[in-house]
C-alpha cells in the first residue's frame, strides 16, 4: 500500500517529462521548418521538401490505421486521391469565383481535402471495417482496384488520363502569400505539415485514439469494456481517410494537377513501405520513413535506374531484420549508448555497420554492373575511377568478397552480442 | 451463339490457368496463413524461365524443367526468408511477400529487360484446332486445357491417395494439429510452398505465350489470384476450382458483350450520352473480379466452399 | 421477492448436433456471490459466453435486472452493467497497466468514442483509474507494459479491467487458475474486496476458494445444473459426490 498522501497524478508522467517528450520535439520540428528558408535553399530543395511534407502527412495518416489500429490497407491512396480531387475541383471553383467559393482562400484547401478524404472513408469504411486482419486487407485491395477503374469511367470528376488541373494563384490571399513562387508555397506546405502532425499526435491522446490501440491489441476484450470494435475501427478509419485527404489537398495545391494515377495501387504500396520502413510502432516512425524514401525517390532515381530494386531490398531487410523500422533502430542505438556498457555496445555496433556497409558495396556493384550489362549500350560502371565491366574479373571479385565478408562480419557481431 | 461458344472455350481455358495458379496459393494460404503476394511473381518467373529454356533447347524440355526450377526458388524463399519472418506474425509475412514481389519484378527487369520477350507457342501446336462459325480455335489452348486437367488429376491423386496428401489435407483444416502428430511441419511447409510455386510456374509457362511475357504480368495477375482464393474459400481446392472457372467465364463473357448501361437500363430512361449510360459491360470486364471479391467478403466471408471465415 | 440481478431461463446452446448447455435455469439475487463448479468440459465457459453475449443462445433467455439480454452484442450488455473476466489473460498487451485500466474506466465515465478531448486532462478518469489500480494493488506497476507483468499480476490486471467500468454484476472465469498458494490468497482477498456490494458469479476449480467465497454454489455437469445450494448443502449432496467421483474430491473441511 502506498501512503495516503500520494495523489493519482503521480501515475502520469510529470509536466516536465510531458514537455520534454511531447511538446519539445514538435517545437523543434516546427523551428527547423521555419529556419529552412533562411539558408536560401535551391529550387530542387523546395521541390523535394514539399514532397516530403506531403508524404509525412500521408504516411502518418496511414499509420493511424496500420500502426495504431492494426489494419493493413492496400488502398490508402484512394483517400489521398479523393481529398486531392475534391481540393482540385474546389480550386477551380475558386477560380470561377462562384458563390461562397469566391471568398475561400486557396491556403485552406487542405481542409476541403480533409473533408473529401473523410467522406470517402465514411462511405468505403462502412463495409470494410467490420473485420480486421486479412479480410480488411483484401477488401482494401479490391476497393482500390474498383476505384482506380472507376476513375477512368467518370471523366467529369477524375478528368480521365489527363486528370484535373487548376491554378492556385486565385481567390483570397492569406498571410500575404500569393502562392505563386515556390518559396511562398513552402510556407503553405510547412504550415499544413505541422497542422497534420499535431492533429494526428493529438488524436493518439484522445479516448478514441486509445481505444484504437486497445482494439488493435485485443478486439474481443474491447467489447467487454463497453465498446463496439467495429465502430472504433470505423471512426478511426474516417479520420485516417481525412488526414490522407489533407495530404491530397496539399498535393493538389503544390502540383496544381491531379491524375487517377495518384490513387492507384502504386502510391498505396509506397505509403505502406514508407510507414513500415520508418517504423509503425512509433508515432515518429512514418516521418523518418517519409523523409528517407522521398529523398531516395527523387535523388536515387537520378543516380540509378535500379532504385526500385534498392527500395525492395531495403524493405525486405527491414521486414526480416528490423521489424520496428528505422525509428526502432534509432531508439535502439540511443538506448544502447545509455546502457550499462556503452563501449562494448559501440564496438559491436561499428562492427555491424561495417558488415552492412560491405554487403551494401557488394550489392551496389552487382546491381550496377548487371544493369549496364543488361542494357547492352556498352556503358561501364565506373565508381571512383575504377572500370568495372561485366567482363572484368575484378567486378565479380569485389561482389563476392564484400558480400561474404559482410555477412560473416554481421553474423560475428550479432553472435558476439548474444554471448555478452 | 458464336460469342457463347467462344466465351465458353476461352473462359474454360483461362479459368483452368487461373486454377493452376490459385491451387498453389490456396494450399499455401490455408496451411500457413500466408497470403503470398509474390505468388504471381512465381508465375512470371515460370514464363521467363520457359522462355530461356525454350531458347536454348525446346519447349518440351522447358515444360518439365521450368516449373521445377520455380519450385526450387520458392522452396529457398520459404526456407531462408519466410521462415525467419514467421515469428513476427502474419502481417510481417504478408509484407515480406509484398516486398518480394517488388524485388522479383525489378530483378526480372534487369535480367530480361523492361519490354516483353519473344516467348512463342511451339510450332508443333501452332495451328488451328478447329473452325466454327468461321473463326478458329488455336490448338495450343486445347493443349492448355489438357495439361490443366492432367494437373488437376495429379493433384487430386496426390491429396486423396497418398500419405503425404493426407497430412497436407489435415494441415489445411487444422494447421496447428499436424505438429502434434510428430510430422516435420517446417519441412511440410517448405514442400507445399515449393509445390505451390511450381504450379504457379507451370501456369506462367502455359500462359506466357498466350498473353505477353513482360515484367508487368505479375502485377496484372496477382490481384486476380487473390480474388480466386478468397472467393473460393479458405482450405477448399474445390472452391478455388469453382471460383477460377467462374471468374474465367465471367471475364470472357463480359468482354464479348458490348451493351452499355444505357441499353440495359433503358427502362429507367438512362441517357446513352451520360457517363453512367456510356459504360459498357465489356469495359467492366477487368473490374468484375474485384467487385465479386468485395461483395463476397461483405456478404459471405467464408467464400463459396470454405468452412472458416477469413 | 426482488428482481434477480441475473436470471437464466431454460437456456440451451448447441453447436451442430452437440448440446453443450441443456435447459439451464438459475436466478441470482443482487449482492449474491454465486459459484459455478463442475468437471472439465461441463460447459462452464460456454455458459459465461452465453451470459456475456459472446454467443447467442439456441433457445431460452438471459435477463439482467429483469431485462432480456439474450440477443444483445457484448458491448451493449456491458453498458447495462455486466462485466466479465477471462480464463486466459485477455489484456491489452502493448499498453501499460495504467492505460489498460484507463480503457476499462473510459466508458463508465461517459467518454464514449470521444475524439475531441484529451484523455490525460480528465480528472475524474485519472482519479477512478488510480482508485482501481490501488484497489488491485497494481499502483506501483502502473507504468509497466502489460506484456511484461508477472503472471499473477496479469491475472490481477484482468480483474482490474473487469471491475474498472463499475459494473454491478461481475463474472469471473477461473481467476486463480495457475496461481501459487500465496498468490491465490491474495487473489481471493482482491475478489472479496472487488465484489463488495455487487453480484458475483465465479467459475473456479479451486474448491478452497469456492467454499471460502460463495454464498451459493451451482454444480454444472454435462451442460445441466444438477444442484444449486448453500456450500454446506452441496458438500452433503450425493449426486454431486457421484459426479465428482474420480475427478476431484470435495474437501471435507475447508480452511481459508
Amino acid at each position: 500500500m502506498s501512503d495516503a498522501t500520494q495523489t493519482f497524478q503521480n501515475l502520469a508522467p510529470s509536466a516536465g517529462a510531458k514537455f520534454r517528450q511531447r511538446t519539445l520535439p514538435i517545437l523543434i520540428f516546427a523551428a527547423c521548418l521555419a529556419a529552412i528558408p533562411m539558408v536560401g535553399p535551391s529550387r530542387t530543395f523546395y521541390t523535394i521538401a514539399h514532397q516530403m511534407g506531403i508524404n509525412i502527412v500521408f504516411a502518418l495518416s496511414y499509420n493511424m490505421i496500420l500502426g495504431k489500429g492494426g489494419l493493413l490497407s492496400f488502398g490508402h491512396a484512394v483517400y489521398f486521391g479523393f481529398g486531392g480531387y475534391v481540393a482540385m475541383h474546389a480550386m477551380n471553383w475558386i477560380e470561377d469565383g462562384s458563390g461562397l467559393w469566391a471568398g475561400f482562400p486557396v491556403f485552406f484547401l487542405p481542409l476541403v481535402g480533409f473533408a473529401g478524404g473523410a467522406l470517402a472513408g465514411a462511405i468505403i469504411g462502412w463495409p470494410s471495417c467490420r473485420k480486421a486482419g486479412t479480410t480488411f486487407a483484401m477488401i482494401s485491395l479490391g476497393v482500390a482496384e474498383l476505384v482506380f477503374a472507376a476513375a477512368f469511367m467518370f471523366d467529369s470528376f477524375f478528368g480521365g488520363e489527363q486528370g484535373i488541373s487548376g491554378d492556385r494563384m486565385n481567390g483570397v490571399e492569406l498571410f500575404g502569400l500569393s502562392m505563386g513562387p515556390i518559396s511562398e508555397v513552402y510556407w503553405f506546405i510547412a504550415f499544413w505539415t505541422v497542422v497534420g502532425l499535431v492533429g494526428m499526435w493529438a488524436f493518439t491522446r484522445t479516448p478514441l485514439g486509445k481505444l484504437s490501440e486497445a482494439t488493435r491489441d485485443n478486439a474481443q476484450r474491447v467489447q467487454f469494456i463497453g465498446y463496439n470494435p467495429q465502430r472504433v475501427r470505423y471512426l478511426v478509419f474516417i479520420f485516417a481517410g481525412g488526414f490522407a485527404g489533407l495530404a491530397g489537398g496539399m498535393a493538389a495545391v503544390n502540383y496544381e494537377i491531379f491524375t487517377p494515377d495518384a490513387m492507384s495501387l502504386v502510391p498505396s504500396g509506397f505509403v505502406l513501405i514508407m510507414a513500415y520502413v520508418g517504423g509503425i510502432t512509433y508515432f515518429v516512425g512514418p516521418i523518418f520513413g517519409a523523409i528517407l524514401l522521398t529523398y531516395m525517390q527523387s535523388m536515387l532515381s537520378d543516380f540509378t535506374e535500379a532504385w526500385l530494386l534498392y527500395l525492395g531490398v531495403l524493405f525486405i531487410a527491414i521486414v526480416m531484420f528490423a521489424p520496428r523500422g528505422i525509428a526502432g533502430i534509432v531508439f535502439g542505438i540511443w538506448d544502447g549508448l545509455r546502457g550499462s556498457n556503452p563501449g562494448q555496445y559501440i564496438a559491436g555496433l561499428l562492427m555491424k555497420l561495417a558488415g552492412i556497409l560491405l554487403m551494401l558495396i557488394g550489392l551496389i556493384v552487382l546491381v550496377e554492373v548487371s544493369v549496364r550489362w543488361s542494357n547492352g549500350y556498352g556503358e561501364v560502371y565506373e565508381p571512383f575511377g575504377m572500370h568495372l565491366g561485366h567482363q572484368n574479373v575484378l567486378s565479380w571479385l569485389i561482389i563476392v568478397v564484400t558480400a561474404v565478408a559482410g555477412v560473416a562480419l554481421t553474423r560475428y557481431a550479432s553472435k558476439d552480442k548474444e554471448a555478452a | 451463339m458464336e460469342t457463347i461458344v467462344f466465351g465458353l472455350l476461352n473462359g474454360v481455358s483461362y479459368g483452368l490457368l487461373l486454377f493452376m495458379l490459385s491451387s498453389g496459393l490456396t494450399l499455401i494460404f490455408s496451411m500457413m496463413g500466408v497470403l503470398n503476394f509474390a505468388h504471381a511473381s512465381f508465375y512470371m518467373l515460370g514464363a521467363y524461365f520457359a522462355f530461356t529454356i525454350t531458347g536454348s533447347t525446346s519447349f518440351w524440355i522447358a515444360l518439365f524443367i521450368a516449373p521445377v526450377l520455380v519450385g526450387l526458388v520458392g522452396a529457398l524463399v520459404e526456407r531462408y526468408g519466410l521462415r525467419k519472418v514467421h515469428a513476427n506474425g502474419h502481417v510481417a509475412e504478408l509484407l515480406f511477400t509484398f516486398g518480394l514481389a517488388y524485388l522479383i519484378e525489378e530483378v526480372v527487369k534487369i535480367v530480361y529487360g523492361k519490354t516483353a520477350v519473344d516467348y512463342r507457342v511451339p510450332d508443333l501446336l501452332n495451328f488451328a484446332a478447329f473452325e466454327i462459325y468461321g473463326a478458329t480455335f488455336p490448338a495450343y489452348r486445347i493443349f492448355v486445357i489438357f495439361i490443366a486437367i492432367a494437373m488437376l488429376v495429379g493433384l487430386w491423386f496426390l491429396l486423396k491417395r497418398t500419405r503425404a496428401g493426407l497430412i497436407i489435407q489435415a494441415a489445411l483444416t487444422h494447421p496447428h494439429m499436424v505438429g502434434h502428430l510428430g510430422h516435420n511441419v517446417p519441412f511440410i511447409f517448405m514442400t507445399v510452398f515449393g509445390i505451390g510455386c511450381a504450379l504457379a510456374g507451370l501456369a506462367g509457362l502455359m500462359a506466357g505465350n498466350i498473353f505477353v511475357t513482360d515484367p508487368a504480368m505479375a502485377v496484372q495477375m496477382g490481384p486476380i489470384v487473390f480474388v480466386v482464393v478468397v472467393v473460393g474459400g479458405i482450405g477448399s481446392l474445390e472452391g478455388a476450382f469453382l471460383a477460377s472457372l467462374l471468374i474465367g467465364l465471367l471475364q470472357n463473357f463480359a468482354v464479348g458483350i458490348n451493351a452499355s448501361f444505357a441499353e440495359i437500363f433503358a427502362f429507367t430512361g438512362l441517357s446513352p450520352t451520360s457517363e453512367v449510360g456510356d459504360i459498357t459491360i465489356s469495359s467492366l470486364a477487368p473490374v468484375l473480379p474485384f467487385l465479386l471479391l468485395v461483395l463476397m467478403l461483405i456478404f459471405r466471408p467464408q467464400g463459396l466452399m470454405g468452412e472458416q471465415e477469413l | 421477492m426482488t428482481t434477480p440481478a441475473l436470471s437464466l431461463d431454460k437456456l440451451n446452446k448447441s453447436f451442430g448436433p452437440a448440446k453443450i448447455i441443456n435447459d439451464v435455469s438459475l436466478d441470482i439475487a443482487p449482492g449474491e456471490r454465486h459459484a459455478i463448479i463442475g468437471p472439465n468440459g461441463a460447459g462452464k465457459s460456454t455458459l459465461f459466453n452465453l451470459i456475456s453475449g459472446l454467443y447467442t443462445p439456441t433457445s431460452g433467455t438471459v435477463s439482467l435486472h429483469g431485462q432480456d439480454i439474450s440477443d444483445m452484442p457484448p458491448h451493449e450488455i456491458n453498458k447495462l452493467g455486466l462485466s466479465r473476466s477471462f480464463q486466459v489473460s485477455n489484456i491489452f498487451t502493448n499498453m501499460t497497466v495504467r492505460e489498460n485500466v484507463r480503457c476499462g474506466v473510459l466508458h463508465s465515465m461517459g467518454q464514449g468514442y470521444a475524439w475531441w478531448r484529451n484523455i490525460g486532462s480528465n480528472k475524474a478518469v485519472q482519479q477512478k483509474t488510480w482508485e482501481v489500480l490501488e484497489h488491485c494493488s497494481l499502483a506501483d506497476k502502473a507504468n509497466v507494459p502489460a506484456a511484461l507483468l508477472p503472471y499473477a499480476d496479469q491475472r490481477a490486471l484482468e480483474i482490474a479491467i473487469t471491475i474498472a467500468g463499475g459494473a454491478d454484476v461481475i463474472l469471473l472465469d477461473e481467476p486463480t487458475a495457475g496461481m501459487s498458494h500465496s498468490e491465490t490468497a491474495r487473489a481471493v482477498d482482491l475478489i472479496r474486496r472487488a465484489s463488495e456490494g455487487k453480484t458475483l458469479v465465479i467459475v473456479e476449480h479451486d474448491m478452497g476458494v469456492i467454499f471460502d467465497l460463495a454464498d451459493r454454489i451451482s454444480v454444472l455437469v454435462y451442460g445441466e445444473i444438477i444442484a444449486t445450494d448453500k456450500p454446506e448443502g452441496i458438500r452433503g449432496n450425493a449426486a454431486v459426490r457421484e459426479a465428482y467421483l474420480g475427478d476431484e474430491a470435495l474437501p471435507e473441511e475447508v480452511t481459508a
